[in-house]
């Protein structure tokens, strides 16, 4: 069967979110960026929302079981708010959701009950490294197992709340192979930069440079336990995450465009009016809803064991990074020199729309 | 409801044997049938009008559903079979998909704004031994897409209650077949759109059923044509010709109203994904055509790279299927919609707008990717760009779909939006 609606619980869920994006996040989204801060009152308010809490099984916590095609409509509703306020609110599961997929029954219980008891607590991961031609199944950060230990070596860049996390789950190359491994954060040189993260965009969101050198872990402490796991599908379930995000502001930046062009007047008409502006709002709308189809059948493929998946997940991920460039980049167009102002919206959501396409691993579905 | 693309059982099937027929019926004479322009492939014709009336689908390519058994009700995928026919279809060839027999457009215009008695007279030729074809008559010299600009006219005759219709068209697909008389094609007819109150603009405007053979009626060329040479397209004049008051479609009385245009736009809201679906067959065939020659010469994709360490062949192609793939389910969504009554006027212009984007990109790309490969009539790929072109022509050309897409999401109407 085909189908292309949200079923009744995706629909509640939906409306939940789209209000918090809209009365929390969206209003609040330029004062933060300016501020350089999330409050905490935000992000919790975020986090009781339940998304994570709904992924995990009860059995570990929780009160339901993970499905990445809910994940995808609550993040792409999500980031329509804000990108910095939803990456945060979801951090947890940059930890959380990878042990799910893969991690040890002892991992599991271990993290999983504590990490969605309560309010938001900072569990992070580090995958994205300082490189031009960052390849997450090519890792520069190496792992070698000595022993009955293992010794992780590398820089990590761009990792979230680095430096309040309790746990960091680090990839690293282990033979030519991804894997994650469980970072305490007082393991013995593991340092955490002082200064944030200064990027383009997302400069509310606190993240850091994260450097190992030498760090010695328990083989326990391998995502998976000391066999290790398939890096595939998490790797997977983070390009999708990258995916929907995109959706969410590329959303965003077309909804201010389009109501900006309705009221905008120019030679005695609205700008919407004139073609070469309608077009581009046409096309806008078109590549969205694209993306937004891809994205949606490859998490769908993720639920229910698709060979292809994978293939998928990684098209989905790169058309829509493609698509949120184009998107916001026109969003910022149609207003016009206000467009350049920093206090119109669109400005930022272009700067958020250019790292798509490097900003893998900073959301999860 | 809720989100799921698993292709139903029906529809697999049904891929798998148009899949044979595409490889067996069209591919092997589709260079033929493109190098000898208005040749008539009766070969496919005849095999196809067979098998659909076999298939018990009598009338051409239509939507069918089988009568459900039991209580058990399912939904309903008879758009979603039609679309998934015509993108295998278009696959093997286009131009010979836009000749398979039954009555097309005509038809259409028949089953949406007939009476029952209409309906009664004109659609049951389409069941008949022999292949039959029907065509619609829109365009004119002067009036493309603004098809409130149409100048052909219609005059009761009120002593012998017969409309009288004067006027030219042009670009009538199926033309030929559904007007001149072929020894092996059953009886059809033309559908001409014309005006019974110029001064009433498109509330004016009526459909009027021309049977084949009716005087006045001149096919006067056959277009010669960049791409779909197998289908023909042919520019009618009609002088003075006569047919009886009940092949008008609809009611006589011109209110101040467009109800009678509308049907007609309906109709497009219905057609445009499946027009979608037929350039998204053709761009189908050249993306699997490229990757195979790639293949052949050592090239594979590594999909999951990240762009920096892709060669710039990689990246075209990867972004090939990211458009063809979002097209398709552009297209499913549409028809879906369409099949539970959902209005999809947004997301049938949509499906459009992308597919005639994506279709001629394809197409076009391919060919320059493979070089003298792609350029040569030794393969069909150079064939298949200048078929993909009609994808952003008819049924609306890019543009007006845009507009139309436009006007729906900012809540515009055409005066508004010009």
């Amino acid at each position: 069967m085909y189908s292309f609606e949200p079923n009744e619980e995706q629909q509640m869920l939906i409306d939940v979110v789209s209000k918090y994006a809209e009365n929390d996040l969206r209003t609040s989204s330029n004062e933060n960026e300016e501020n350089k801060e999330l409050p905490k009152k935000l992000i919790n308010k975020g986090w009781e929302l339940g998304l994570l809490q709904a992924s995990i099984p009860e059995s570990y916590g929780g009160f339901g079981e993970r499905n990445a095609v809910t994940n995808v409509l609550a993040l792409e509703e999500m980031a329509y708010g804000d990108l910095a306020g939803t990456l945060a609110v979801l951090t947890p599961s940059l930890f959380a959701t990878p042990i799910l997929l893969a991690g040890s029954e002892e991992q599991k219980k271990n993290y999983l009950p504590k990490i969605i008891a309560g309010e938001w607590s900072p569990y992070t991961a580090a995958l994205i490294e300082m490189s031009f031609d960052f390849d997450p199944n090519a890792l520069k950060t190496t792992a070698e197992i000595v022993s009955d230990k293992i010794k992780l070596n590398g820089t990590k860049a761009f990792v979230p709340y680095a430096k309040e996390a309790h746990e960091i789950l680090v990839y690293a190359n282990l033979n030519g192979v991804t894997q994650g491994f469980i970072v305490p954060k007082d393991a013995v040189g593991l340092s955490i930069s002082e200064e944030r993260e200064k990027l383009m965009g997302l400069n509310a969101l606190p993240m850091y440079k994260v450097e190992l050198r030498d760090v010695m872990i328990p083989l326990s402490n391998r995502l998976g336990g000391a066999s290790g796991h398939d890096f595939e599908l998490i790797l997977a379930s983070l390009r999708l995450g990258s995916a929907s995000a995109a959706l969410g502001v590329a959303k965003s930046s077309f909804e201010y465009a389009k109501n900006y062009a309705k009221e905008r007047e120019a030679f005695g008409v609205k700008i919407a009016q004139k073609q070469a502006v309608a077009f581009m709002l046409a096309e806008m709308r078109t590549e969205i809803e694209a993306m937004r189809l891809l994205t949606w059948e490859a998490a769908w493929k993720l639920d229910n064991n698709k060979e292809d998946v994978c293939v998928s997940a990684y098209l989905a991920h790169t058309g829509a990074a493609d698509m949120t460039m184009m998107v916001t980049d026109r969003g910022v167009q149609i207003y016009g020199g206000h467009g350049y102002i920093r206090e119109n919206p669109v400005e930022l959501l272009m700067r958020n729309g250019r790292g798509f396409a490097m900003l893998l691993g900073l959301a999860i579905v | 409801m809720t989100i799921e693309f698993e292709t139903p059982k029906p529809i697999v099937n049904q891929q798998v044997m148009l899949k044979t027929v595409a490889e067996n019926m069209m591919r092997p004479i589709s260079r033929e049938f493109d190098e000898n322009e208005h040749e008539i492939p009766w070969s496919y014709v005849e095999f196809m009008h067979m098998a659909m009336k076999a298939a018990g689908g009598g009338g051409g390519l239509t939507v069918t559903e089988k009568p459900q058994e039991g209580d058990e009700k399912r939904p309903p995928i008879g758009y979603q079979k039609l679309a998934a026919q015509i993108e295998v279809l278009a696959w093997g060839d286009v131009g010979m998909y836009l000749i398979t027999p039954g009555g097309g457009l005509g038809a259409a215009a028949v089953a949406a704004a007939g009476t029952p008695e209409q309906k009664e007279k004109f659609l049951t030729r389409f069941n008949s031994d022999i292949p039959t074809y029907a065509a619609m008559c829109m365009t004119e010299p002067g009036a493309g897409s603004d098809t409130s600009a149409i100048r052909t006219r219609a005059v009761l005759d009120e002593k012998t209650n017969e409309w009288v219709i004067n006027g030219e068209k042009i670009f009538v697909t199926g033309g030929d077949k559904s007007f001149t008389h072929y020894e092996k094609l059953g009886k059809g007819f033309i559908v001409v759109w014309a005006s019974i109150d110029p001064t009433a603009g498109r509330a004016g405007m009526r459909a009027f059923v021309i049977e084949s053979g009716t005087a006045g009626v001149k096919i006067n060329k056959l277009e010669k044509k960049m791409g779909i040479r197998v289908s023909d397209t042919a520019a009618i004049s009609l002088v003075d010709v006569r047919v009886p008051f009940e092949n008008m479609l609809g009611s006589a009385t011109v209110e101040k109203n467009n109800t009678g245009f509308r049907g007609a736009m309906a109709t497009f809201d219905a057609t445009r994904p499946l027009v979608a679906a037929s350039g998204l067959g053709v761009a189908r065939a050249a993306l699997e055509f490229l990757k195979e020659k790639l293949e052949e010469n050592g090239v594979k994709i590594r999909y999951g790279l990240p762009r920096q360490k892709l060669s710039n062949v990689e990246r075209e192609v990867i972004d090939m299927e990211i458009m063809l793939k979002s097209a398709w389910l552009m297209t499913l969504k549409a028809v879906w919609m369409a099949d539970n009554k959902k209005s999809n006027a947004l997301e049938s212009s949509m499906s459009k707008v992308k597919a005639g984007d994506v279709t001629t990109k394809i197409t076009q790309k391919a060919v320059e990717i493979l070089g003298p490969i792609g350029y040569t009539r030794e393969f069909l790929l150079e064939k298949w760009m200048r078929d993909a072109k009609i994808t952003d022509i008819y049924e609306g050309t890019g543009q007006i779909n845009r507009l139309v897409v436009a006007r729906n999401i900012l809540g515009y109407s055409g005066k508004e939006l010009r």
